[in-house]
């Protein structure tokens, strides 16, 4: 039941944010980040009190779950469960969601109303994917939190913000259409091979499938993830949305839709797809050291700070990826706490960007440069997770980062290689983008504030996770572990065969 | 005929009833909100006969209608959607010039041919249904007769309307000539056990029924007239030709295949199979080009009737349940879109310019909502009744492994996404420089009764999108009475 509240909560401090946000804009803050601080505490809650585990029928390791029919007609329960893979990316849900009313606290002055009802409601949606166990279920949360974001780009966004939107919005419209057809196809084929209609995760596991049928359902699902993820070549979306979005919407984008994608790879992909996903992977491999080291290329050439930052998210997705489809205990305990790691420290990063463009009204790097002086606090926060994307020994990224090399390495080694130099690379981008902002002549000559104590307070917060992820990573690796150990026991009979 | 004969046709027999009071109140007195809210009494009447009609079913009247709980439920539907457009006409058409209330009686007597078709099983009450709803459309479209353009949509309208009737009466003709029979289950007897279906002369006559009834639903490529009516027709009339209209051609057409069992003999399905997918790829990709917020409904309706005849081709139960919630979420959604489109318009001129609705977000955040539900249930968003129909229909195209034309559900679907965000994103926008054009829609307030019907729909539409399970379970046990 406590599932279930995590999203009304949300939902309905949505409704309450919009109506009160009326009049006068204040209401709305703190509303939501009342509700966004309940929904924390319930999380932490159950990370600390294991209420014992629930296990469903032949799988997982659930912590909680809750489930009430639907649409019996079909087979489609409202089924939402928790465990330790999902309760970390709830957890961080949470945590991004209230660093984002924060980050839009001076920035959003419009219909602020509106503006934190779409906030709120795209998280609803990130949490109910996180924790729908009906693949029915997980599409409608899956689309459900695409509307929203939607407007948060197109309304509060920036100058081309309508382009970046309608892109976004069909980008990812169309590729989820495709993975509905290929779960309404899955849902069939349980059936013939059953005789039950059901959109439950746990039942369709393991439906027996001809290879091909398999690849195709697999390729249509990897669709899916791989735009959100995004992959190459799936991601030209991204740089767009997310230079465009506001500074909110940038840290729920690249903090947690993207993951959406990856989780989508570990808890459907892998688990349903098996053998085709096991043949498909060195074709993911690759994808994935190609977006790792396209996205830095492209993240250097760039002028404009976001889309900097945007094209780093490509990178550091790209670890994902590849630790997923190296599928191995240590590269996907890698590519979880990248997850996480990447999440905070883009979110920061984008925060930090906004707060420049708010102070400076340009993105474009040509025009800032020593900016050191003037706005020390900032610049030392930044120089702070610049380090982080650049993977320095200590904080969470470098650990991330070396569990998936490590992991791939055993896999393949050629492509484990080639992935090292996007370590370089990536002290290639954070180093300049560091160098053309605060370093250097100041040209401008304009007097600019510091970052306030509010969003200190908030960075200080970011920085804080991102150096316990990074010193301390037994407490989440240890929460992760019996899934991704569960996942890993699926491909031990595949990996025999291939040898 | 006994009287359980009368109580099945109760629901018709008050549409009937209504017109004709209604043309004695003009007779006698001209009033336009007593005529407007006798129609809406006798239709509301209408509907709640329907349990009452139910009680006696199934019921073959004489042989040219038949009451089974098909034919009530799409009666219910039909004169349900048919009262909410006679409420969102009244605040339209109040304050215009002219006589007003016959609108009501054409209008009466159109639904009353909707019903006729959707009770029809027999091919004397099919075309009497069918031309009493066209002739009272053709006045329809033309009724504001002062202005040129809903002229040269009656026009068009009466011409194609008149060639495609010849076509299916002809068809019709062609196939009694053959059988022997106008009955439909007559004529599925006798089309399973002769060798008849080779006949040239059922062939001819099937193709050209499915022409006849390919104008009436639109589809590709019967569909030139659509753009041109929905954009000259006043907008109550476009709504009423796109839901009512479509809605009992649909009715018709499901009972006709499920009947006459059309199914085995592969031509008719291979006739609809390219409609369909003519029709998903036509209608959205000329609905990218079009400027004209009810040209882009219209084309939009034509998709649509696309997607709905891939569950038509489909067939078996679970095709006709999903062509009927489709048709069900496409009415719910259609008339909440024409009714913003309606309450926006003024006498000058329907609001069907973009720049209507330009930043209607922040001048009536409320009508933009309404508007923005049903814009996103035609794109079949999830949340909205659009969405699980689209989802029935995807579920009965994979179970009958109907690929090709699932795949263009899906292409047509994402390129559908262009065009009817162009609208949100209009909303949305910021207001246009010299925003007083816009004061007296500003000013307007909506009438109780036109706020209640646009709520009404916004609720519908959501509540067929978070909670279909009641709607699922009715349309089974109705499709059930029809097999």
């Amino acid at each position: 039941m406590i599932l279930a509240w995590f999203i009304i909560i949300l939902l309905a401090a949505g409704f309450l944010t919009w109506l009160f946000g009326q009049r006068h804009p204040l209401w709305a803050r703190w509303i939501a980040l009342g509700a966004l601080a309940i929904d924390l505490v319930l999380g932490l809650t159950i990370w600390l009190w294991h209420p014992g585990q629930v296990a469903l029928p032949d799988h997982g390791a659930w912590l909680i779950a809750v489930q009430w029919a639907w649409i019996p007609e079909f087979g489609i329960n409202f089924h939402l469960a928790m465990d330790g893979l999902s309760l970390l990316l709830v957890l961080l849900t949470f945590f991004l969601g209230i660093m984002a009313v924060i980050a839009s606290w001076s920035e959003i002055q419009a219909g602020v109303g509106f503006f934190h009802f779409n906030l709120l409601w795209v998280l609803a949606g990130i949490v109910g994917v996180f924790l729908a166990l009906d693949l029915f279920l997980f599409y409608f949360f899956w689309e459900m939190m695409l509307v929203p974001m939607y407007f948060l780009i197109s309304i509060w966004g920036h100058e081309n913000r309508v382009y970046a939107a309608v892109k976004f919005f069909i980008f990812t419209q169309a590729s989820g259409l495709l993975m509905l057809l290929a779960i309404v196809a899955l849902f069939f084929l349980h059936h013939q091979q059953t005789g039950v209609y059901t959109f439950a995760y746990a039942q369709l596991l393991g439906t027996p499938m001809g290879p091909s049928t398999a690849m195709w359902l697999m390729l249509a699902f990897f669709v899916a993830f791989a735009v959100k993820l995004p992959a190459v070549p799936f991601h030209t979306w991204l740089p767009d949305a997310h230079t465009e979005a506001p500074t909110a919407g940038s840290v729920i984008l690249a903090g947690l839709l993207l993951k959406t994608g990856a989780y989508g790879m570990l808890r459907f992909v892998l688990p349903l797809f098996p053998q085709a996903a096991w043949l498909f992977a060195p074709a993911a491999m690759v994808l994935a050291v190609t977006g790792i080291l396209y996205g830095a290329a492209l993240a250097f050439a760039q002028t404009d700070l976001k889309r900097l930052v945007a094209y780093t998210s490509i990178s550091h997705l790209g670890f994902v990826l590849l630790g997923i489809f190296a599928w191995n205990e240590l590269a996907l305990q890698g590519a979880v706490l990248q997850m996480i790691c990447h999440g905070i420290s883009t979110g920061a990063l984008f925060m930090l960007a906004g707060a420049l463009q708010a102070r400076l009204h340009t993105r474009d790097m040509r025009r800032m440069g020593g900016l050191w002086s003037t706005v020390p606090r900032l610049g030392g926060v930044s120089l702070f997770f610049a380090m982080g994307a650049l993977g320095l020994p200590g904080l969470g990224n470098f650990l991330a980062e070396f569990l998936v090399l490590v992991g791939s390495f055993r896999v393949n080694t050629l492509l484990a290689v080639v992935a090292t130099l996007g370590l370089v690379t990536a002290t290639v981008y954070a180093l300049s983008l560091i160098q053309r902002t605060f370093h250097g002549p100041h040209t401008e000559g304009r007097r600019i504030p510091d970052l306030t104590t509010r969003d200190m307070a908030a960075m200080a917060a970011m920085i804080a996770a991102l150096m316990w992820l990074g010193l301390y990573p037994q407490a989440f690796l240890k929460t992760a572990a019996p899934v991704l150990h569960d996942l890993q026991q699926v491909v031990e009979p595949l990996r025999t065969v291939r040898r | 005929m006994d009287v359980a004969n009368f109580v099945g046709l109760l629901p018709l027999m008050v549409i009937a009833a209504t017109a004709v009071a209604v043309l004695l109140l003009v007779a006698v007195r001209r009033r336009h909100p007593a005529a407007a809210i006798m129609t809406v009494i006798g239709l509301g009447g209408a509907v709640m006969t329907v349990p009452l009609a139910a009680r006696v079913i199934p019921r073959q009247i004489t042989s040219l209608l038949i009451v089974d709980g098909y034919g009530l439920f799409y009666t219910a539907l039909l004169t349900a959607a048919s009262m909410l457009v006679v409420i969102l006409t009244y605040g339209y058409l109040q304050g215009r010039e002219g006589n007003l209330e016959e609108f009501y009686v054409l209008l009466l007597l159109a639904t009353l041919g909707a019903v006729v078709l959707a009770l029809s099983n027999h091919f004397a009450s099919l075309f009497l249904g069918l031309e009493l709803l066209s002739v009272g459309l053709y006045t329809l479209i033309a009724y504001l007769r002062t202005s040129a353009r809903p002229l040269e949509a009656a026009v068009k309208y009466l011409i194609l309307a008149a060639a495609s009737a010849a076509f299916l009466l002809f068809g019709l003709a062609l196939i009694y000539a053959e059988l022997g029979t106008m009955e439909f289950e007559r004529v599925a007897m006798l089309l399973a056990t002769a060798d008849k279906t080779r006949s040239v002369f059922v062939l001819t006559g099937l193709a050209m029924t499915a022409t006849g009834i390919g104008f009436k639903l639109a589809v590709v490529p019967f569909h030139m007239w659509t753009p041109d009516v929905y954009e000259g027709a006043p907008a109550p009339v476009a709504a009423f030709v796109a839901t009512v209209s479509k809605g009992a051609i649909v009715a018709l057409l499901l009972r006709y295949v499920m009947q006459t069992g059309a199914h085995p003999y592969g031509s008719l399905m291979l006739a609809f199979s390219v409609m369909a997918a003519a029709s998903m790829v036509v209608g959205n990709l000329l609905a990218l080009l079009q400027e004209n917020v009810k040209r882009i409904l219209a084309y939009s309706s034509i998709a649509h009737l696309g997607y709905l005849l891939v569950a038509l081709v489909a067939g078996g139960s679970r095709g006709v349940e999903a062509a009927t919630y489709y048709l069900v979420a496409y009415m719910l959604t259609t008339l909440s879109a024409f009714g913003s489109v309606i309450v926006l318009s003024d006498p000058d001129q329907d609001a069907e310019t973009m720049a209507a609705y330009r930043g209607l977000f922040w001048r009536r955040p409320w009508l933009a909502l309404v508007f923005t539900a049903a814009i996103l249930s035609l794109a079949g968003i999830p949340l909205t009744a659009g969405f699980v129909g689209k989802f029935y229909v995807l579920v009965a195209g994979v179970e009958s492994t109907l690929w090709p034309l699932i795949l263009l559900l899906v292409f047509g679907s994402a390129v559908g996404l262009f065009y009817y965000l162009r609208i949100v994103v209009a909303m949305y926008g910021a207001l246009p420089e010299g925003a007083d054009v816009h004061v007296s829609r500003l000013a307007a307030p909506l009438s109780f009764a036109t706020s209640l019907v646009l709520t009404v729909l916004t609720l519908g539409v959501l509540w067929l999108g978070l909670y279909p399970a009641p709607l699922i379970h009715t349309i089974r046990l109705t499709v059930a009475s029809l097999l």
